[in-house]
């Protein structure tokens, strides 16, 4: 029980620890980036004003990107501390 | 044969793709054969919804794990697919482009936060959820908690929160096939609801999850196909999502000489806008970049808490898959996401640009009164040409349409076939009755499972339960039908809405629920009940009762209200009520951990 307690309470701290970073980095590219639209826009990125791209095109694809890798992570995780199906 | 079918799923969809795209040839050569524009209108919304019949007959089922998770056997591609389905609705395929369209950079809150919310539901809830082994999400409520109250309460917020968003694809279904197959829209609802129920009543998730893989199939070829051909047609580029920012920028141009956002319109016609909000320019005011943020806040908790959505996890084999569905949901959402506003701009390209042979801004209104594509679209009401200042030429605030035009009118403003008008109303066809599909089955297996056999008679046997979900089924898709035919709302409200009456009573309490051991069935049940009362009561105030919305939170954000609320009345009666008990805790750290068995075992 303790041995397998203890592994259980690593794995919780790292899936813990994964799900603070990928919700740091959604909290920038939902909110923060979006808040100065209007500043961004004067920024020109690939032939788009940068804020109407960060919002069209910029922030979903970080999303795609951010799941894909997080997922990696975690079932690396799992795969570590013994846990995986 | 079960077994088999799930080994040879791609060879099944691997043919069912290539006999749509062989379909659309045959429809191709029937248009140059000389059969009507509304013919093949008819013959592809009929055939598309002849085949998901098909499908939901032949996944006929009278087993209680099929019938609710499809008998958890689904891959994470398959599953992914079939959210995407269940996700995109009439609103997003119909709605969206038209959106952008007329609201500009403002608008694209929509598709931050109708994507980001992937990010919430993969970190926060899918796999845990899965890991649990519920059939639904009160059912979840229920045993985390305890208690028939905060499993009632859990089904309230479901009912609500999925009926408003059921009417809208309802209506929506209504519309196309109005159009598609020439019957009255009252018809058309009925018409639609009947597609609807034969693709979920016989087999339950199992029918409506490989229905949902055909129909996304459906859908992203018709959402794309003209796009990309518009694109290569009229030079915009090969791949249009990377090569628009040129369109945008020209846009910026010919808004300036235009006078879009100067020129007013100075007449009006029910239910057509003209344009006057510039395309990609953000306010700087501090109060426009907080509207943006809280729409973007309430569309994301809302999709990390509407039942529809999550109940879609349940059905994959393993707590791995789950995730893995989550990334794939996410990636097939954004194939269409991504290009809306890319057709939004191109549309409005070739409306004002003078050098284009497609731009109509600044000719002479009797030109383009001559237009087939004007003529036909006035003719049901969805654009209209006034010449308000009377010089015989055509203005920016002259020139009213709907914002499903731009969808739906596309092909014909770029001079595509008939053929790809008709694809784009299987598409539209698909995209609704697939998000309906998944509401009526998350509304009515919530009320057969969690109401039915969880609270009034826990001792019914599986024949009658199954009986009894389907009797729901019907009686809430004729309920939702009824409401669409009397046209309540426009089709964007009323969605929007539902992720705010999601948020407002489920996002915390299922959060918290895995994240938070110490929160406890007082503190669920105050979140949920409270968190609705008080959104609820704010919409009612500032949509209905004329009051002043408070900092910019209107009535399609007022999940904002809502979750503060419900957060803060969870956190503080779990506080000051006792910790729940060791079972209940040990019962959080097993859904905690991917392996071992599920935590509810009741699949049979």
């Amino acid at each position: 029980m303790s041995k397998q307690g203890s592994s259980a309470a690593t794995h919780w701290h790292r899936t813990r620890n994964l799900t603070f970073l990928t919700l740091g980095i959604w909290f920038f590219f939902s909110f923060v980036i979006h808040w100065f639209g209007a500043e961004l826009n004067t920024v020109s990125f690939l032939g788009f004003p940068l804020g109407f791209y960060m919002a069209a095109q910029g922030a979903p694809i970080v999303f795609v990107v951010l799941l894909y890798v997080s997922t990696r992570r975690q079932e690396k995780i799992d795969d570590e501390c013994g846990v995986a199906e | 044969m079960n077994g088999r079918f799930i080994e040879n799923l791609p060879r099944v969809y691997g043919l069912y793709t290539g006999g749509f795209i062989v379909f659309i040839g045959m429809m191709a050569v029937l248009e140059q054969m000389g059969v009507s524009a509304d013919t093949l209108g008819i013959l592809f919304v009929a055939f598309t919804i002849a085949i998901y019949a098909g499908i939901g007959w032949l996944s006929r089922t009278m087993q209680v794990d099929a019938y609710y998770v499809a008998g958890r056997e689904v891959p994470a591609l398959y599953n992914g697919m079939a959210t995407a389905a269940d996700w995109m609705s009439g609103a997003s395929f119909v709605a969206m482009a038209g959106g952008v369209y007329f609201g500009g950079y403002g608008y694209l809150a929509f598709i931050v936060g109708w994507t980001g919310g992937y990010v919430l539901v993969n970190s926060l809830l899918a796999p845990y959820l899965r890991k649990f082994g519920c059939y639904t999400v009160p059912d979840f409520i229920g045993t985390r908690y305890g208690g028939n109250l905060a499993r009632l309460f859990a089904v309230i917020v479901l009912v609500v929160a999925s009926f408003t968003y059921v009417t809208a694809q309802i209506n929506a279904t209504g519309t196309i096939a109005a159009r598609a197959l020439q019957i009255p829209f009252e018809l058309g609802v009925w018409f639609g609801l009947l597609g609807i129920l034969l693709c979920s009543m016989l087999g339950g998730m199992r029918a409506v999850t490989w229905t949902q893989v055909a129909q996304y199939i459906v859908l992203i070829i018709a959402y794309l196909v003209p796009v990309f051909w518009m694109s290569n047609v009229q030079g915009f580029g090969v791949i249009p999502q990377i090569s628009y920012g040129g369109a945008v920028e020209r846009i910026g141009e010919l808004e300036a000489l235009q006078g879009v956002g100067t020129l007013m319109p100075t007449q009006s016609f029910d239910g057509l806008r003209a344009l006057t909000t510039p395309h990609a320019a953000a306010s700087d005011a501090a109060m426009a970049s907080w509207k943006f943020v809280t729409l973007v806040l309430v569309l994301m908790a809302g999709t990390a808490s509407l039942p529809h959505i999550l109940m879609r996890y349940f059905t994959t084999p393993s707590v791995r898959e789950a995730r893995r569905s989550v990334v794939w949901s996410l990636f097939f959402i954004f194939l269409l996401y991504v290009t809306a506003p890319a057709l939004a701009t191109f549309t409005k390209l070739q409306i004002m640009d003078p050098n284009l042979a497609t731009g109509i801004i600044g000719k002479s209104i009797a030109d383009v009164q001559a237009l087939d594509w004007i003529q036909k679209w006035s003719n049901v009401g969805f654009l209209a040409i006034a010449d308000s200042n009377g010089d015989g030429l055509l203005q920016i605030n002259e020139f009213f349409m709907r914002g499903d035009i731009v969808v739906l009118a596309t092909p014909e403003i770029a001079g595509l076939p008939y053929v790809i008008s008709g694809l784009v109303a299987a598409g539209g066809m698909a995209a609704a009755m697939s998000t309906a599909d998944g509401l009526l089955l998350a509304i009515a297996n919530a009320l057969s499972h969690d109401l039915y056999y969880k609270i009034i008679d826990p001792d019914a046997d599986t024949k009658t339960r199954l009986i009894v979900a389907r009797i729901l089924l019907i009686i809430i898709g004729a309920g939702g039908a009824l409401v669409a035919s009397l046209k309540l709302s426009s089709i964007l409200g009323a969605v929007a809405w539902a992720f705010s009456f999601a948020c407002s009573g489920l996002f915390f309490p299922l959060v918290l629920g895995v994240w938070w051991k110490r929160a406890n069935r007082h503190g669920a049940v105050a979140g949920m009940g409270l968190g609705f009362l008080a959104g609820s009561i704010y919409l009612y105030q500032v949509r209905f009762a004329g009051m002043e919305p408070w900092i910019g939170i209107d009535h399609l954000r007022f999940g904002i209200i809502g979750m503060a609320v419900s957060l803060i009345s969870m956190v503080v009666v779990t506080l000051l009520t006792e910790e729940p008990d060791a079972e209940t805790q040990a019962m959080v750290d097993e859904i905690r951990i991917p392996g071992g068995a599920t935590v509810l075992n009741q699949d049979q």
